[in-house]
């Protein structure tokens, strides 16, 4: 007889491993791309290939430069990837793809550490370098565009109540489907749904994070306008249900215990309705999300549980 | 009943010998016994090199209360008695015993007087029964607790959580009358009149449904259908999700009025006052995906792996790994030359491809240990802690994170994604934070 493996128990382990964790989130992405081409033509599969390919490529080659094993087959990079090109318009030039790319893959994840390890969401800090860095280089246009981005010139349902233009707000109907202005990846609600509600039943996600996120924003933004119709606009408008189901239960820079993610989520959705409403920009997802990421150990911490019969306090 | 039960974790279960009635094995050539196979300390060999010993013969006594005796579970001549290196890494002395294949059995056997609570006691140290749900401890010490506390209620521990174990759930389809002696004796000579309940997995339906219908007409015993989530056997698990009621660190169960005893150690306990054999043979589930017939088998305890193997039918393909009791929380051996034990309910034999653990990736912060965890710990702020330089703030923080509340029952590491050695760390900074304490109290 061979040797025997000896190690320590369990034995037997999940098949749910990163791998297969980020074959989800990119397969719950796929009704979201699929209408983003069929919205926005063939420019928004180049804007979504050029991001998937380059954060790819920015994480193999940095690992090969520093020695570092590869971590390109977990398939964290091509979500990031992903996940940056659906906050660009689809008209996006392809250096913003790779300048994007490139800042989200080796500033903000590998030189963190890598997967994991970066405090901040890499695609929304990217999405958030991209709209100021360009908003004053580029112009007047590209900045609409990477805040809340347009593609033929009109303005944004969000840009549309923020100016309060709200007779040419789009219909509910084309803001579920996505028949409007905005990031690529964004418009289409319904695809983001579908997509959310395959993650919740795969226990990739919980459902209390975009329900309570998305929850907070209709509350809030009712309590302020007084307006149930513009509520549900301000749900649809914007990057909510992209972060709701896919950016705010990011793993690494969430809180890890549920009760934290709850409080993310709040968080979240508070931030994201006082930039809306009382801030100088149409949108504040991503500043949300932002600011909350850099909060979420304190919040996991405070929202630690007490170990089961443990005398005393938590 | 409460809103929120511990322990939620789905693992497969495995448990393909469920409907194999256990079949009982020949005398192996050899047997081997290591003199630690409870909690406590070792016992202490009685015979010595050349001695003939017949089944059921005292061969190693117990040292004290926190001890357990051991029989010999085979007729035939000790050996050697020489230091052999079990499967937790330390050596103990250990007898050996060359069969003779007859199994005379002992003329000394007879049923022991049982009068009261303390000659029940007596007679449960001496039968050498210990926990046998595979915590080990000896089930007297455990009987001491209810003279000096109330007794309230008894769990009857037939939760069988672990991954194709099937021994408790055999004894209770095959056996449910010696439960229900056992049961009896305990309600004759336990004071207060505890309740009882039968904690069972409701993936067990059979037994749910036997162990019922054995205690139909008594109205103090009921069956408490528990989740198939694990771990539902662990102790304090069991007692929340029967009874509502939390154990506190500094308190044991008893204290609050709570017994758990397995469902095995009361049926042995019972047929030990009935026939006077003491514990020289256990059912052992093998399986595995290495195993030709995977099936239930009386084992003598002291035989070795490979005899039980080779006995069951034998293997189907190599064996890269072998565990000892179920695959979340058994040990695996180095040898198949190791001998089953008292708390040995399975041998589980894998095939290299199951063996082989998946490479350990970087944490992603996902948060499912935490989730997992019975006892409701943050195995996060374990690593938290092992990454401080500090050794007082290190020690500070997995002391405060109450690491030594973790029952070792694995769920933090089966359920993580990036495949890391979670409990393994948690043991290793479990003792370090225990000789820690031992070294801050000698400074004092």
């Amino acid at each position: 007889m061979e040797k025997l493996i000896v190690s320590s128990s369990p034995h037997i382990r999940t098949k749910v491993t990163t791998k297969v964790i980020m074959r989800d989130v990119l397969i719950a992405l796929t009704p979201a791309a699929v209408a983003s081409v069929v919205l926005f033509g063939l420019s928004a599969l180049l804007v979504i290939a050029v991001c998937v390919a380059s954060s790819v490529l920015f994480e193999f080659l940095f690992n090969l430069l520093v020695k570092k094993e590869q971590t390109v087959s977990d398939l964290s990079a091509a979500v990031t990837g992903l996940l940056l090109a659906f906050s660009l318009p689809a008209n996006a030039e392809i250096y913003h793809c790779i300048v994007g790319s490139f800042f989200a893959i080796v500033i903000v994840k590998c030189l963190f550490g890598g997967i994991g390890c970066n405090f901040a969401n890499p695609a929304v800090a990217s999405r958030v370098l991209l709209l100021i860095a360009f908003s004053s280089s580029v112009g007047d246009k590209v900045a609409t565009n990477f805040m809340d981005p347009e593609l033929v010139g009109g303005a944004t349902p969000l840009e549309a109540i923020k100016s309060g233009a709200t007779d040419s707000l789009p219909s509910l109907i084309d803001m579920l489907v996505g028949n409007r202005m905005g990031a690529l990846g964004e418009t289409c609600a319904i695809a983001l749904i579908v997509g959310g509600v395959y993650l919740i039943l795969r226990r990739v996600i919980k459902w209390q994070i975009p329900v309570i996120y998305i929850g907070t924003v209709f509350v809030l933004s009712f309590i302020i306008k007084m307006d149930f119709n513009l509520a549900l606009y301000e749900v649809l408008g914007g990057g909510v249900v992209i972060a709701a189901f896919f950016m705010i239960t990011d793993y690494v820079t969430t809180p890890t215990n549920t009760l934290g993610k709850m409080v993310f989520a709040l968080g979240a959705a508070l931030i994201t309705v006082l930039i809306r409403f009382f801030g100088s920009y149409p949108e504040g997802v991503s500043f949300a999300i932002l600011i909350m990421n850099i909060l979420s150990p304190y919040v996991e911490r405070l929202c630690s549980r007490k170990p089961f019969g443990k005398v005393g306090k938590k | 009943m409460f809103e929120k039960l511990l322990g939620k974790l789905r693992i497969p279960h495995l448990k393909s010998t469920a409907s194999c009635e256990p079949v009982v094995m020949d005398a192996p050539s050899e047997v081997i016994f290591p003199t630690l196979q409870h909690r406590g300390k070792p016992a202490i060999p009685v015979v010595k090199a050349t001695d003939t010993v017949k089944v059921g013969q005292l061969i190693a006594e117990a040292d004290g209360k926190m001890s357990s005796p051991i029989y010999s579970s085979v007729s035939g001549k000790v050996t050697k008695i020489d230091l052999h290196l079990g499967a937790d890494g330390r050596k103990y002395p250990s007898i050996r015993i060359e069969s003779d294949g007859l199994m005379t059995v002992c003329e000394d056997i007879k049923p022991p007087v049982v009068e009261d609570l303390d000659t029940l006691i007596e007679a449960i140290h001496a039968s050498g029964i210990i926990g046998l749900g595979g915590a080990g401890f000896p089930t007297a010490v455990k009987l001491e607790g209810v003279k000096n506390n109330k007794l309230e209620t008894v769990i009857i521990n037939g939760a069988e959580c672990e991954p194709y174990l099937t021994c408790d759930a055999r004894m209770m389809l095959d056996n449910p009358e010696l439960i229900f002696e056992g049961v009896e004796l305990l309600k004759k000579y336990l004071p207060d009149t505890p309740r009882f309940i039968f904690g069972i997995e409701t993936n067990k339906p059979e037994c749910i449904e036997t162990v019922a219908r054995v205690f139909a007409d008594d109205e103090s015993v009921s069956v408490m259908p528990l989740p198939t989530l694990y771990p539902q056997g662990a102790e304090k698990v069991l007692i929340y999700n029967t009874l509502g009621i939390t154990v506190p660190e500094n308190k044991l169960p008893i204290e609050l009025g709570v017994m758990v005893m397995n469902v095995t150690t009361l049926a042995l306990i019972a047929k030990y006052v009935k026939d006077g054999m003491p514990l020289t043979s256990r059912c052992v589930t093998l399986d595995g995906s290495a195993v030709k017939e995977p099936k239930n088998v009386i084992v003598p305890i002291g035989a070795k792996v490979r005899d039980v193997i080779e006995f069951a039918g034998g293997l189907k393909c190599e064996a890269a790994k072998i565990i000892l009791g179920g695959p979340m929380t058994g040990v695996s051996i180095y040898s198949d030359e190791e001998p089953v034990i008292k708390t040995t309910g399975g041998i589980i034999a894998l095939s290299k491809k199951d063996a082989l653990a998946n490479k350990s990736t970087a944490c992603i912060h996902c948060g499912r240990c935490t989730e997992a965890c019975p006892q409701l710990l943050d195995p996060t702020s374990f690593g938290r802690a092992a990454k401080l330089d500090n050794v007082d703030d290190k020690m500070q923080l997995l002391d405060e994170s109450r690491i030594n509340l973790c029952v070792e029952c694995g769920s933090c590491s089966f359920v993580c994604p990036a495949n890391r050695p979670i409990l393994e760390n948690i043991r290793t900074m479990k003792a370090s934070l225990r000789e820690y304490k031992a070294h801050k109290a000698g400074l004092k």
